[in-house]
């Protein structure tokens, strides 16, 4: 095959795969707002996602945070500028890195879990199962996990936004002769409501994401132990190329305003 | 017979993968109220026939007709259709294994039709009282269940919402004769009182015998024998013969090699 074939060929692939995706998801989300909802599996999901999150993604905030705090001061002490440590400090976690590291880590967490457990359910023939008994899997499967995910992230990006800023004010008060009540009172003052809902909106579209790939592969894969685990795998990636892709995107609009 | 319209009737079908042609024009009428069981070696397309007829396959070529409605181009309706009259039992049972026992044989009055969970309980129990599992059992997770409960399980839970037509993929493999008695008089029942045509596939020749109205064997892609369980014996048909006293020697050759 000639180098024009293949490049040709794999394009085409790729465009093919995305469509299917976007069917996926769009399919997916349809059938949740269409209904039936199964609001048991949307919360179950949501306690699963959510909830268990919390945990690991605080302990990325918190040291996040910390490790921001200290470079920013270092970086900006080579031009005077340290006392803009807070400032520089929230508008990084609240935009940024709150809903990039959130997002990341819940798609470690979550993407996988959700491939491996739609995956089994498809090789083992539960999903087939599922229609056979009058109930779409779309609706059953799919729509609440898209739901919940999509909800859960905004919340758990606003926690990781504020456990965030805590580290940097640990470090900065505790470590770097930081005042407390003036690193709060300059972030209070300097943040304003776009940069947080900013990255709550790209929080909800992390979420999004995050489910349909999950879903998407589980949904697809073939084959047993072997095409589950591969479906996990390919699961969790897609999704973190999908978040940091989307991230870029979502930023070069928003930054216009 | 002076039936109208078959709640099956199968023409012509073909389905294959890649270069693995499966069924090759299979022809098949099931006649309403009436129980067909489908014998052949392993791998002949048992399974891929029955999840053709339910709608989880799509057929390469061939109609499908259940009762009368032709359901072969595999839409969304035609599933629908399809599923709001059928209930079927996997081969590898298939339970959701997430969910209590109960749960899963509820699975389509507490989802589809919305009942409330006291009432989609008690018909679970009572389910699984036919199937010969105590309440207890319901509370338990399907991994908590030997093979041949998991089986039961699955039974209990196809004919959940008394469906007019059932698909079984060997119902008594794995389960220990006397239980595959019960077994076998439960699809008698159904079939017998509750009108309910039946379909089921199994390797089982005393089950055959006894839950089958006909039997019909499939070969290579095809119905090759079709007739009264009594007629089997002396079927005259070598292939047939050759599986129902399950002789390795005959016209069916298995694909083992001999070094
Ligand atoms: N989803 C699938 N993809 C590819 N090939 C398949 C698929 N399902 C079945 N087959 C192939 O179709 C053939 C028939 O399979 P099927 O499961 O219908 O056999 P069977 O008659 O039910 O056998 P058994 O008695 O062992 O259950 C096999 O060769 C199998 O490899
Ligand atoms: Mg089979």
């Amino acid at each position: 095959m000639n180098i024009f074939a293949l490049t040709g060929s794999l394009t085409i692939e790729g465009l093919r795969e995305t469509g299917r995706m976007a069917n996926f998801a769009g399919r997916g989300a349809l059938s949740g707002i269409l209904g039936p909802f199964y609001w048991r599996a949307f919360f179950s999901s949501l306690m699963r996602i959510g909830f268990t999150s919390l945990p690991v993604v605080g302990l990325t905030a918190v040291f996040t945070g910390a490790a921001l705090a200290l470079n920013i001061y270092d970086g900006s002490l080579r031009f005077n500028a340290e006392t803009f440590l807070p400032q520089i400090l929230s508008v990084s976690i609240v935009r940024e890195l709150g809903p990039v590291l959130a997002a990341l880590m819940v798609a470690g967490r979550c993407a996988s879990a959700m491939a491996a457990e739609i995956g089994t359910m498809r090789v083992t023939e539960q999903i087939d199962a599922m229609s056979t008994l009058a109930v779409d899997p779309y609706k059953y499967l799919i729509a609440p996990r898209i739901a919940a995910t999509t909800l859960a992230l905004p919340i758990l990006v606003l926690i990781a936004d504020i456990i965030g800023i805590y580290g940097g004010y640990l470090v900065a008060v505790y470590g770097l002769d930081f005042s407390g009540p003036v690193f709060i009172r300059n972030i209070a003052e300097f943040i304003e409501n776009r940069d947080t809902i900013s990255g709550l909106i790209k929080a909800a579209v992390f979420g999004f994401l995050i489910a349909v790939m999950g879903c998407y592969y589980g949904f697809r894969s073939r084959g047993g132990a072997q095409g589950v685990g591969a479906a996990t795998r390919t699961a969790v990636v897609a999704a973190a190329v999908a978040i940091l892709a989307s991230n870029y995107v979502m930023t070069s609009f928003m930054v216009e305003f | 017979m002076t039936e109208t319209t078959p709640a099956i009737s199968v023409r012509d079908l073909h389905k294959g993968f890649d270069s693995n042609q499966v069924l090759r024009g299979v022809d098949l009428d099931v006649n309403t109220g009436r129980s067909l069981v489908v014998i052949g070696g392993s791998g002949t397309g048992k399974s891929v026939l029955l999840k053709c007829i339910i709608g989880l396959m799509r057929p390469d070529r061939g109609t499908i007709e259940v009762d009368g409605r032709n359901i072969s181009r595999h839409t969304e309706s035609d599933r629908r259709y399809m599923t709001r009259m059928t209930g079927m039992l996997f081969q590898g049972s298939a339970l959701f294994d997430s969910l209590k026992v109960w749960e899963n044989v509820a699975f389509r009055l507490l989802n589809a039709e919305k009942k409330s969970r006291k009432a989609a309980r008690e018909k679970a129990i009572e389910c699984l009282g036919q199937v010969g599992l105590s309440p207890e059992v319901g509370d338990l997770q399907p991994a908590a269940l030997s093979g041949g409960m998991q089986k039961r399980v699955s039974l209990a839970r196809a004919i959940a919402s008394d469906p007019q037509i059932l698909f079984f993929d060997e119902p008594t493999t794995g389960l220990d004769p006397i239980m595959a008695d019960v077994i076998n008089n439960l699809i008698v029942d159904r079939v017998k009182a509750l009108g309910a045509t039946a379909v089921s596939i199994t390797h089982d020749m005393a089950s055959a015998r006894k839950i089958a109205d006909e039997i019909a064997m499939l070969y290579q892609g095809r119905i090759i024998w079709r007739g009264a369980p009594d007629e089997i014996e002396n079927s005259g048909n070598p292939m047939v013969d050759q599986f129902v006293h399950g002789r390795a020697e005959g016209p069916i050759k298995m694909a083992v090699r001999k070094s």
